[in-house]
């Protein structure tokens, strides 16, 4: 019979080492996987891959349209989700105090935030592709935007938050109009953390393939027509990978390596540029 | 006459106040968009499935017929899908992420927090169709070959759990959906249960040390009590993404609509169906059987990060009344 002691500090020990296990056990994934991503993506990397367009099957062939119609549509949706999610977090930090509207949005922004990305892609589908009757850039840029609000006004709201009431205070006892509060000094105090906001959503949608599927839809050649359906590179991956065809997936193991070497680099950088801004005030 | 000077004439000030209500209106329209965004998912997609609600009723949930040619549609294999996968990724997954939230906030040396902090973050932004290619490709023929078959042998021929467990070790199906599932929702739980652990008072933990509690005495009767609400709250939100999580799945369930008691059968869940059948689904009632599926997804979904965001808001209320 083990004393009481023993007994506990061997129960704090065993779960203790359990917690270790666990911590190894996350990590041997994330080595796993960005393993077998080098180890199958590095065959495919070549010159070709930026410069020729996706083959048909059994031809060599890149992945130039692909990067350029994903570049296209995550710039178009940046630019289209950035100013609405910016404008609407403005008003739940400097004007959500009272009201109904405030306290609602801000719930429903958080659902969004997590919301599946396949049903925003079937509800543009639904509001957009039918309605002008085929795929097309547009839709595909759309529906990313909609992955990109939630999170800029996320990230748009904290920062203010952030801002002490006194600069606000400062400004208005100088007599600034509130406009030119918000826009000239809050909005201005937290650029930096609104623009890691903006990486990270570009990051997230960089790597979304299930709202591209029923909006983009895909492209086996050159497009810079948003108007039309367009490639991008991972319905390519999907499409490739899935494909019994060996040289396709080849492909799709060089586009993968490509894609999250691009999000991870974004969302370290992201955190890097936060974290320095932030240190050096 | 002294004319007054332009910051305080009765135009500019006039002028700057319309400014300010513009201003406000504009930020107001954007956050009512985002509410209306949702709205108009709702919208939509009901409208849209009207046709299967028309046509299927209540039943079309609790049928497992998926039968394109005759048009007979049920929802109950991938609704059913979806679930097992995400309460299978949810076993494995509550655990460990307690674990490395456990690591991160308690045991790790200080130089090492922030690493390891970021790894977890990285399994977080790996895209998940990557997980979905890894999964295929290399996981699966690992599983099949390796750990399946030990399944089946062990578990195979127990009482309750047996059938779940039989079957030819194919790689792909429920269980390695689940697993992989697990991967990619530890990284948010853990890290709501990191940042809800870093919240309990240090005081209180140090009492508890100095009446002599063990290191772990302290994490599971001071802290985890504390912070239950959060904790379960981040295990919503994991709950949440693992039930619409689409590529990583389609990958590797299987997209068979037999219903299968065992977990090494393939089988197929809700975003899978609509990944693989939607854009080659012909006929009304075929597509809008489909958006139906989307809606009972998003209505699910919806109900479990709902039920999340408000867990967590409680914590964070009685955070404000004890500071």
């Amino acid at each position: 019979m083990i004393s009481l002691y023993a007994r506990r500090r061997l129960i704090n020990g065993f779960n203790l080492s359990v917690s270790l296990l666990t911590m190894v056990f996350g990590l041997f994934w994330l080595g796993w996987i960005l393993w077998t991503l080098v180890a199958l993506g590095f065959q495919g990397l070549n010159l070709s891959l930026f410069t020729q367009m996706t083959p048909p099957p059994g031809s060599k062939g890149g992945l130039l349209n692909a990067i350029a119609g994903s570049f296209f549509m995550t710039m178009t949706a940046a630019l289209v989700g950035t100013p609405i999610g910016i404008l609407a977090g403005t008003y739940l930090a400097e004007f959500g105090q009272k009201g109904w509207l405030a306290p609602t949005t801000r719930f429903i922004n958080d659902i969004l935030l997590s919301a599946p990305s396949i049903v925003i892609g079937l509800f543009v589908y639904e509001v957009y592709v039918i309605s002008i009757g085929h795929f097309s850039g547009w839709a595909g840029s759309f529906a990313l935007a909609l992955i990109v609000i939630p999170v800029v006004v996320r990230t748009t709201e904290n920062m203010l938050r952030l801002v002490p009431n006194s600069l606000r205070e400062a400004a208005a006892a100088l007599g600034a109009p509130q406009w030119k509060v918000i826009m000239l000094v809050t909005l201005r105090a937290s650029t930096t953390g609104i623009l890691t906001g903006i990486l990270l959503a570009v990051a997230r949608i960089s790597g979304e393939t299930a709202p591209l599927l029923f909006t983009a839809l895909n492209n086996q050649f050159w497009s810079s027509n948003m108007n039309q359906p367009m490639a991008n590179l991972p319905v390519v991956i999907f499409q490739f990978a899935m494909s019994p065809y060996e040289d396709w997936q080849k492909l799709a193991w060089a586009g993968a390596l490509l894609i999250t070497f691009a999000v991870l680099t974004l969302n370290i950088l992201a955190r890097a540029f936060f974290r320095q801004k932030s240190l050096s005030h | 006459m002294k004319s007054t000077p332009k910051l305080f004439s009765d135009t500019y000030l006039k002028r700057q106040h319309q400014l300010d209500m513009v201003f406000r209106n504009t930020t107001r329209f954007f956050a009512f968009l985002v509410f209306a965004l949702l709205a108009g998912i709702v919208l939509s997609l009901f409208f849209g499935s009207l046709p299967a609600i028309k046509a299927f009723g209540l039943g079309f949930l609790f049928s497992s017929e998926w039968n394109p040619v005759t048009e007979k549609f049920g929802a109950l294999v991938p609704v059913i899908g979806t679930l097992s996968t995400s309460i299978i990724a949810l076993l494995i997954a509550i655990p460990a992420s307690f674990g490395i939230a456990l690591f991160i906030t308690e045991l790790s040396p200080r130089w090492l927090k922030r690493p390891l902090g970021v790894a977890v973050e990285l399994l977080a932004g790996i895209p998940s169709i990557i997980y979905g290619m890894w999964g295929l490709f290399v996981f699966a023929p690992a599983f099949a070959d390796h750990v399946e078959p030990w399944l089946t042998d062990h578990l195979g021929n127990t009482a309750l759990i047996g059938p779940l467990f039989q079957g030819p070790p194919m790689g792909i199906g429920m269980l390695t959906a689940g697993l992989i599932l697990a991967i990619m929702v530890i990284p948010f739980i853990a890290s709501v249960m990191r940042d809800v652990f870093e919240i309990v008072p240090p005081m209180l933990k140090e009492s508890a040390y100095g009446l002599g509690a063990t290191t772990w005495e302290v994490v599971w009767h001071v802290v985890l009590p504390y912070t239950k609400i959060g904790v379960a709250g981040g295990i919503m939100l994991g709950l949440g993404r693992a039930l619409g999580e689409t590529m990583a799945v389609t990958f590797v369930i299987g997209n068979s609509h037999e219903l299968s008691t065992s977990l090494l059968m393939p089988g197929n869940s809700i975003s899978s169906a609509l990944a693989n059948e939607f854009n080659e689904a012909v006929g009304k009632l075929y597509t809008s059987a489909l958006i139906e599926l989307g809606l009972i997804l998003f209505l699910i979904t919806f109900i479990v990060l709902a039920l999340s965001k408000l867990l967590l808001m409680q914590l964070s209320k009685r955070e404000g009344q004890q500071s």
